[in-house]
């Protein structure tokens, strides 16, 4: 139960990833293989979020002391936190991951939207976007090459 | 340009530039069979050339282009690849002669096709008989076999593509899984694989390697057809009767003793050899093979099969030889080469003629074709002769320098191979010969099926070789001789 | 790298951003090339970018050869916060060879295009394909882990497109694009993963720091699973054995020119990330990752060797027959490389060269049949030796060449893979290299004897000889490998420079 515990994030992280990874190998449904290879996407987005965490921090927002949001930020924290370390000597979480995920979810809507670009084009040339029903005119298109003089 | 550097240029140049002219002229049958004779010619004239400043110590060299550090394109000349190359082009001129006969007698289709890979084919056979390391000898290997793979499969039909995938995949097959991984080997080990006087790994290398080494460069060289990588040899036989003169007598089965040789010499040297329990091991294959050759081929009646199993167990005369602890091994093993080529070419070459005049191909319907037919099989009985090791033929010499040899080298059972064989020899081609010649009165005699029977041209290469068998006994002790330098130390000047 | 050490092929001021106009002139190009006016206009900004591509990476590589390691530090954030190109011997190398068939792909295109593609769909084709080069370039020199990650998808979502492109020939190209978006974004995410938990070991992202750290951590179980994540992920991308199945359909229905340039250069650039991470970033002194790359990679890749070329010689389809042959082609390679020597890595790289050759050649020359002929089994072609002599004569020198005849750099590849795998004792390995040869002469002589000695089948169409513009690219890749099969020096020192630069010794 312990890693339960601790690692809780990650257990998260890997459940969501089985999630995707099944339906991606699993599903039939060209869309439906798009969304599980969007949850698995997501999933590595929550590891590398909840990779730079750190314990006690807060948001990476770097800001002036004796600014109205720095009071407004103060008030929302733990008083004895703010006596202690004063709102200038906040601990923030790592931000760097935040920023590569940005990067990273950029990539997988890209590629999300060339998926289902293909998929309509699927649908266009084949008639249905299911994975049996293309395979099975595929072999006849293969069929046909082999019948072709 | 020095004149060593022109002459290995030629001795390459030549059959390629015959090739090109071949294909371009190929509409002027006349032409092209003339270019194909005149070149024939040069080449004889390059070799001998060659042949001579080597006996002199002045063997040609020339290194071409060294594409990685250690693997070099050269060639040398050294008395064994002389000797190969002056026979390879001798012979080529020869059978060219009796292509023309032949194959205008059968009027055969694609004749340009067969005379231009018939001149790819000697280009690979000079680069394998002027090859200075296994490399350059590796590439005209398979140049050979490549150029060869149409001649095998000329008719065309079924059975000759199945025999063309049978000879690829024996020989390029064994080549690539065996062959080359030695030489790799060796590089790897020595840094490079020049052929070396006295053996390039001769106490450079320990026993294990030296065995294993051994048994791929051996096995590898599928082209010397020792058992059990024999089996493309006879089903090749479909190929026309000159393609099995030039091709399953001289050129490609002697590139493969020939590399066999000049592996036991050059790159093992003799003591390593005689240290050596995988040459122990190709010498009982080697014995193995002679035997069970010679008892195949007595129950062949296709009279181009039965060749062609006897010529299997011919090339384990010389591998076998080479195996032997014994320099003197060396010598009979080259010497036995040329004769047996000679010999043999002689033989297919009047099996062809027999085909041609007579449609016959089969032992059994020969009988008292020697009547009508009385120089060619006048020829086969003289080439016989030498096969089997009857005096006054060439033959005679090696058998008896080979069976010493063995002897000698307590290699005994080789020796009573070897004895086996002769005995067997004699059963299965004597019978025929006396048969054509002297049948037994009132047997019917097939009619030939060309008008005038063989063509002159024909005939005449077939009493040109026999006649070679005769002369070459008397010649047998100049040309030990010449390969005496194989038993010394070191014979090349600046070698390594 | 001796032989560019005098390479002075551009001004200084140019040199110096030499690393990042590498990559930015494809990715400007694509962009401009999908706002040209016409397909001609498309063409000339892909040829004329790429081959400014392979100027810049040419004069990367004299500075390469002049200082070790090049460094260039974009938007003035120094490493280890910002992001870097490092580029090595190995990196330089692996950009000459991206670029140089990223150009001779970019040069063919002109006319190979027109009979595969909308001709108004060109300037977008032309622009996913410079995406395409510009991924890879920049993956191959930068120096940050997660920045590889984003060149690779970059170069991966063009390479979608441009399969998909195939349909207008070929319809079951569009799922083979689809099933190639989901193995790769999966073995993308994989890789993505990895990375992560290296990061999370070592906190930083630049792979030179996280070499120094992972140094001085060792083995834990996170830096294992970050290990065991990325070369699963590359694998994927690479097609290694058994994770190819996106492969074959996608070379076999994609467009000539896309299977040319991903044979070439696609995979390469994978197994180039591996090397990468297995040499390079993870320490070897690690027991962990030699036991995965010998125990695990190695059989692995024996067994691709031998199982695709078996598909290949079974295979009806003649570009099914040619992908079933890069898997197995993929499996030498891996295996000169999963001997972990620098002779080992040197051959891996030299028979990288070699195949993205002989595949250019192979590819190029079965488009530049497909332009008069709708051929795709092997009976359709055969006797096209007869109607198209050039370009069969082309296809059969890349055929050498991956056959491994002598005299072709096919054979220098194999010579040298099997002499490394002696080196290190592998017989096995040696036997497996030795097989698995023997089955790719069986599978080439099939293709060769059907186009060269086969009569071609009566009342077919009939192919004609490709125009200038398809066989010049195709008789520089043919001509390369047999001119690299003779002299081997060029591509032999690119090869051991790059793996001294992982091993930290010549061979």
């Amino acid at each position: 139960m312990s890693l339960l515990g601790t690692h809780f994030n990650y257990v998260a992280v890997v459940v969501l990833m089985m999630i995707g990874l099944f339906i991606v190998f699993s599903s039939r449904n060209l869309i439906k293989r798009m969304i599980g290879l969007a949850i698995f996407q997501t999933s590595t987005g929550l590891f590398y979020i909840s990779l730079g965490k750190v314990a006690g921090g807060t948001a990476a927002i770097r800001l002036d002391g004796t600014s109205p949001e720095a009071r407004a930020l103060a008030a929302t924290l733990d008083p004895a936190y703010v006596a202690q370390h004063g709102v200038e000597g906040v601990v923030y979480s790592n931000p760097l991951p935040h920023v590569l995920i940005l990067t990273a979810i950029v990539v997988g809507v890209a590629t999300l939207a060339v998926g289902l670009a293909i998929a309509v084009r699927i649908r266009e040339a084949y008639g249905t976007i299911e994975a049996d029903e293309i395979n099975a005119v595929a072999r006849v298109d293969a069929a046909g090459a082999e019948a072709a003089p | 340009m020095t004149g060593d550097d022109l002459l290995i240029l030629l001795a390459l140049g030549v059959p390629l530039f015959a090739a090109a002219v071949t294909y371009a002229v190929g509409r002027m049958p006349d032409v092209r069979e003339t270019m194909t004779l005149v070149a024939c010619i040069a080449l004889s004239i390059i070799t001998i050339s060659m042949f001579t400043r080597t006996g002199a110590g002045h063997p040609p060299s020339l290194v071409m282009a060294e594409p990685m550090s250690g693997v070099e394109i050269a060639f040398r000349l050294e008395p064994l690849g002389a000797l190969f190359a002056v026979m390879a082009s001798v012979l080529w001129g020869v059978n060219s002669l009796f292509s023309i006969g032949y194959m205008r007698g059968r009027r055969e289709a694609h004749q340009t096709r067969f005379y231009m890979c018939f001149a790819l084919a000697m280009f690979g056979v000079m680069g394998v008989a002027m090859a200075s390391n296994l490399f350059t000898l590796f590439i005209f290997y398979e140049v050979l076999t490549f150029s060869t793979y149409p001649l095998v499969t000329h008719r065309g039909d079924e059975a000759a593509r199945k025999a063309g995938r049978v000879y690829l995949a024996t020989l390029v097959g064994s080549s690539v899984v065996l062959f080359l991984p030695g030489i790799i080997a060796v590089t790897a080990l020595m840094g490079s694989s020049t052929f070396t006087p006295g053996g390039l790994l001769a106490g450079r290398v320990d026993d294990g390697a030296a065995n294993i080494i051994l048994l791929l460069l051996t096995f590898g060289v599928a082209k010397a057809a020792l058992m059990p990588l024999h089996g493309w040899l006879p089903s090749a036989m479909v190929a026309p009767a000159p393609v099995s003169a030039l091709l399953h007598a001289v050129a490609v089965v002697k590139a493969g003793v020939f590399t066999v040789l000049k592996v036991s010499t050059y790159i093992f040297g003799p003591e390593l050899i005689s240290t050596l329990w995988a040459a122990q091991v190709i010498l009982w294959v080697a014995a193995g093979s002679i035997v069970v050759a010679s008892i195949v081929a007595l129950t062949k009646d296709d009279l181009k099969a039965r060749l062609a199993w006897s010529t299997v167990g011919q090339l384990s005369y010389v591998t076998a030889a080479a195996m032997l602890p014994w320099a003197n091994g060396l010598i009979a093993g080259g010497l036995h080469m040329v004769f047996h080529a000679v010999a043999k070419i002689t033989l297919f070459m009047c099996a062809g003629a027999i085909y041609v005049a007579t449609g016959a191909s089969k032992v059994s319907e020969m009988e008292g074709l020697g009547r009508r037919m009385p120089v060619v099989f006048v020829c086969f009985m003289l080439a016989s002769f030498s096969i089997i090791g009857l005096p006054p033929m060439a033959g005679m010499w090696t058998k008896l320098l080979l069976v010493t040899a063995s002897f000698g080298s307590g290699a005994w059972i080789v020796a009573v191979a070897m004895i086996v064989s002769t005995l067997l020899g004699v059963c299965y081609l004597l019978p025929l010969a006396f048969r054509a010649l002297f049948p037994p009165m009132a047997a019917p005699v097939r009619d030939f099926v060309r008008p005038g029977g063989t063509p002159g041209v024909a005939v005449a290469a077939v009493v040109i070789t026999a006649g070679a068998c005769l002369a070459l006994f008397v010649l047998a002790d100049a040309m030990a001789a010449y390969l005496e330098p194989l038993r010394t130390e070191s014979f090349v000047e600046g070698a390594p | 790298m001796t032989v560019f050490e005098n390479l002075y092929v551009a001004a200084p001021a140019l040199t110096a951003q030499a690393p990042i106009l590498v990559v930015l002139a494809p990715l400007v190009g694509a962009c401009a090339a999908a706002l040209a006016p016409g397909a001609r206009t498309g063409w000339v900004i892909s040829v004329v970018t790429t081959l400014f591509a392979v100027w810049m990476a040419m004069a990367v590589a004299g500075e390469v050869a002049r200082h070790g390691v090049v460094q260039y530090v974009i938007g003035g954030f120094a490493p280890p916060l910002g992001i870097a190109f490092r580029i090595d011997a190995l990196g330089a190398g692996m950009g000459l060879l991206v670029s140089t068939m990223g150009f001779l792909g970019a040069l063919y295109s002109g006319h190979a295009l027109v009979s595969e593609i909308d001709t108004q769909k060109h300037t977008l084709f032309q622009a996913g394909y410079l995406l395409c080069v510009a991924g890879f370039l920049g993956l191959v020199f930068t120096g940050d882990a997660f920045n590889a990650f984003v060149f690779l998808e970059v170069s991966s979502i063009g390479t979608y497109a441009l399969v998909a492109a195939g349909e207008a020939r070929d319809r079951r190209a569009l799922p083979a694009a689809f099933t190639y978006l989901i193995f790769g974004t999966v073995g993308a995410t994989f890789y993505v993963i990895g990375v992560g938990f290296l990061y999370g070991a070592t906190g930083t992202l630049n792979m030179a720091d996280m070499a120094a750290r992972l140094g001085t951590l060792g083995d834990s179980s996170a830096v294992q699973a970050g290990f065991a994540f990325i070369v699963v992920g590359l694998g994927l991308k690479a097609a290694m054995f058994p994770l190819h199945g996106w492969l074959p359909g996608t070379y076999s229905t994609a467009p000539s020119l896309v299977s040319v340039f991903l044979a070439a250069v696609a995979t390469k650039a994978a197994i180039y990330l591996m090397a990468r991470f297995a040499f390079d970033v993870f320490p070897q002194t690690t027991t962990f990752g030699g036991l995965f790359i010998k125990d695990v990679l190695a059989p692995l890749a024996a067994a691709g060797a031998i199982i695709c070329s078996l598909q290949a010689i079974f295979e009806t389809e003649i570009r099914r027959m040619l992908a079933f042959s890069s898997i197995a082609q993929v499996g030498f390679i891996l295996l000169g490389f999963s001997l972990a020597s620098a002779a080992g890595m040197s051959a891996a790289l030299f028979y990288m060269f070699a195949h993205a050759l002989m595949k250019t050649a192979l590819f190029m020359a079965l488009g530049a049949l497909a332009i008069s002929l709708r051929a795709r089994r092997l009976d359709d072609l055969a006797g096209v030796a007869r109607e198209a002599p050039w370009s069969v004569a082309a296809f059969g020198v890349g055929a050498a060449s991956l056959a491994g005849v002598p005299l072709t750099m096919g054979f220098l590849a194999k010579w040298r893979l099997i002499d490394a795998a002696l080196g290190a004792g592998a017989i096995w390995i040696v036997a497996t290299l030795a097989i698995g040869s023997l089955l790719t002469l069986v599978y080439v002589g099939r293709m060769l004897e059907a186009m060269f000695f086969r009569a071609p089948p009566a009342g077919a169409a009939r192919a004609k000889e490709a125009p200038v513009g398809v066989l010049a690219p195709l008789w520089i890749a043919a001509g390369l490998s047999i001119w690299f099969g003779i002299d081997a020096s060029l591509p032999e020192a690119i090869a051991d420079a790059g793996a001294a630069a992982l091993f930290g010794a010549a061979r």
